[in-house]
């Protein structure tokens, strides 16, 4: 089991910094009208992202669902390329057809992400499933939220992935709502852990704010899941600190920062290191936007090609 | 060379070909051991060939991650309609992902299935459904009708690197017919004259493509000639064949098992009304199931559904040789 010294919680905490200044500035472009469409952003949430992504491997596919832009960062994606395929941009990652809710990044083994929730969820399954039959250590990887578990796949999913033992590792961000709608109002099982336990799922709920923590029991499972073991399911509690998309009036929540992850991590460090870290992200996405700004938009031709794969 | 199979044979001779000539095609299928398909398991191995839950989402969806990552799965869905449980995975997941990722992913499925079993197996084992997914961008839709093409449109559709839904029909199931030997691929988007007429072009698909075949030898015996096509593939969809025969005959009768406002018939009128408007020297005339939910009566079934009698009076119409009905 890896135990997380310094120099990796630092990286973390450059992660988080990363990811929580990429979202801030995607809204502010957002409400500017440079990232147009529908935008989730997962403020509050980036322990998850950084203490699971951190430990993977280029190799092991990680998918996602509509608030995806932190576990893309923390796989691997490059901001500037990231950023451009927001504001649909022919440098983006997905050449600005797949924008916030879609990236994919194979480079890095971000294999996708979907507008409709828990649909990847079997998609990882099969990525599992593919480890399994290569007979390599690599694993599957998938983020959803609390609301994709009352949806028929996700059992379907945990059912095929305990039947047959497969490496995939089901990651729950579980924020307390669904969309606009707090988990109460969906169903009776509060713990998301405690739905799978009829399949005997090796499974953990963490305080998924606690980035230490998450890194800690997210190692466990995966070092299980590289020795043939598998499946498991790491139930994150964590918090939205934005509405469920940009523009969200947020009603039906009071967000509160009193839990974040980024400054509990940060209390471990000296306050001039952790905000040398800090600023470095600044820089990296003052020049990300800088980078798609410039960017032309991808030419109407492009699209033929997009239809079909050629044999 | 060739060997004499059913059609339902046809399809397997092609799918165990290409499993022998790369390991990375799997199958998935609900019963797969203990049915007619567990050869598949002793020839290639539960790893492989795996026996899914019903679960038609997981199935598919599983189909896609494998594909993503670097296998060939095909699905045995059994009826068509089974598929439409896991509509997401099938429109808004497989044929996306490429479009979605600016061509960095490929999703090489095979989602087979069979259709329009109107037998009296009632509402919802009966539709002839293709047409809900050829207007699907990325999804490919192969619809054999002779067990050549059934063979050759399974190993074509194995090796496409894009989602392709194969539809057989199962009225043709015990259907036999001359296959050829070995290694064989019907390429998409080609459709096939399966007879040359000059005085009207008939286009039919599955296990229409007889019915219009019968139709044809009724009118010869009246000096009638008709041409008759089937596309084979409804995605891609070949209209320049279907064009360039309507610009010699003129006149067109489109026959299709689907009711009528999702049909393929409807697809190819509009494409023909559009681009051989000056070829055409009578209105177009299609022949569809009525749109109906396919009942359970025998009598109510045959009804609602195109037949050897309608196809002919249809020609007649647009020949000029029986007034039009209103």
């Amino acid at each position: 089991m890896p135990e997380l010294d310094a120099g990796q919680a630092l990286r973390l905490l450059g992660t988080m910094w990363r990811i929580r200044l990429f979202e801030e500035q995607v809204g502010a472009l957002a409400r500017s009208g440079e990232v147009p469409g529908l935008v989730h952003l997962s403020i509050g949430q980036e322990g998850v992202a950084a203490a699971v992504c951190s430990q993977l491997r280029a190799d092991d596919a990680v998918y996602s669902g509509h608030r995806a832009h932190g576990h893309a960062i923390a796989k691997g994606a490059p901001l500037d390329r990231l950023m451009a395929e927001l504001m649909g941009r022919d440098t983006g990652l997905c050449r600005g057809l797949g924008g916030s809710m879609h990236v994919v990044d194979v480079e890095h083994g971000f294999m996708g992400a979907t507008g409709v929730v828990g649909g990847t969820v079997p998609i990882a399954l099969g990525s599992a499933l593919a480890s399994r039959l290569r007979g390599d250590d690599s694993v599957a990887v998938v983020f959803f939220g609390d609301g994709a578990v009352q949806a028929g796949h996700f059992n379907e999913t945990v059912n095929l992935a305990t039947l047959w033992q497969l490496p995939l590792l089901l990651v729950c961000e579980n924020n307390g709502f669904a969309e606009f709608t707090p988990r109460s109002a969906h169903t009776n099982v509060e713990r998301v852990s405690d739905v799978v336990a009829p399949y005997e799922v090796e499974r953990d709920t963490v305080d998924g704010n606690d980035v230490v923590a998450v890194f800690d029991a997210f190692g466990r499972f995966l070092a299980s899941a590289r020795a043939g073991g598998g499946p498991f399911l790491l139930e994150c509690l964590t918090r939205r600190l934005r509405g469920h998309y940009e523009g969200d009036a947020t009603k039906y929540e009071r967000a509160s920062a009193e839990n974040d992850p980024i400054e509990r991590l940060r209390s471990r460090f000296e306050a001039d290191e952790a905000d040398a870290v800090r600023v470095q992200a600044e820089a990296e996405i003052e020049q990300a936007v800088r980078f798609a700004l410039e960017s032309p938009f991808p030419p109407a031709a492009l699209l033929e090609d997009m239809v079909y794969a050629d044999a | 060379m060739a060997h004499e199979l059913p059609f339902i044979a046809a399809i397997d001779e092609a799918i165990r070909l290409e499993m022998e000539r790369d390991d990375t095609v799997l199958y998935f299928g609900q019963n797969m051991a203990t049915t007619e398909n567990e050869p598949y398991v002793d020839a290639f191995g539960s790893d492989r060939v795996r026996v899914t839950p019903i679960s038609e989402t997981a199935e598919i969806g599983m189909a896609i991650g494998a594909a993503l990552t670097g296998y060939r799965p095909v699905v045995e869905l059994y009826m068509a309609e089974f598929m439409l449980v896991a509509m997401d995975q099938v429109i808004n997941e497989a044929p996306r992902f490429r479009a979605m990722s600016g061509g960095q992913v490929k999703v090489p499925v095979v989602l087979k299935a069979g259709f329009g079993f109107t037998a009296g197996w009632a509402g919802q084992h009966t539709g002839t459904i293709g047409a809900l997914f050829m207007g699907v961008p990325g999804l490919k839709v192969a619809m054999p009708s002779t067990a050549a093409d059934a063979k050759g449109l399974m190993a074509t559709a194995i090796r496409d690197d894009n989602p392709v839904v194969y539809l057989h029909h199962y009225l043709l199931t015990l259907e036999h017919g001359e296959v050829p030997d070995g290694e064989y691929l019907v390429p998409f988007g080609q459709a096939a004259i399966r007879r040359d007429g000059s005085d009207v072009t008939i286009v039919a698909t599955g296990w229409t493509v007889d019915r219009a075949l019968g139709a044809a030898e009724t009118l010869a015996a009246e000096g009638i000639q008709a041409e008759v096509i089937d596309p084979r593939t409804i995605s891609p969809l070949d209209t320049d064949t279907i064009l360039e025969s309507v610009a010699k005959t003129g006149r067109l009768v489109l026959v299709d098992q689907s009711t009528r406002h999702a049909s393929v018939s409807t697809v190819i009128a509009g494409d023909v009304a559009e681009h051989g408007f000056s070829s055409l020297k009578a209105p177009i005339v299609q022949v569809t199931a009525l749109d109906a939910t396919i009942p359970y009566s025998e009598p109510l079934e045959a009804w609602v559904m195109p037949n050897e009698d309608k196809i002919v009076t249809a020609v007649q119409q647009v020949v000029g040789s029986a007034p039009v009905t209103a």
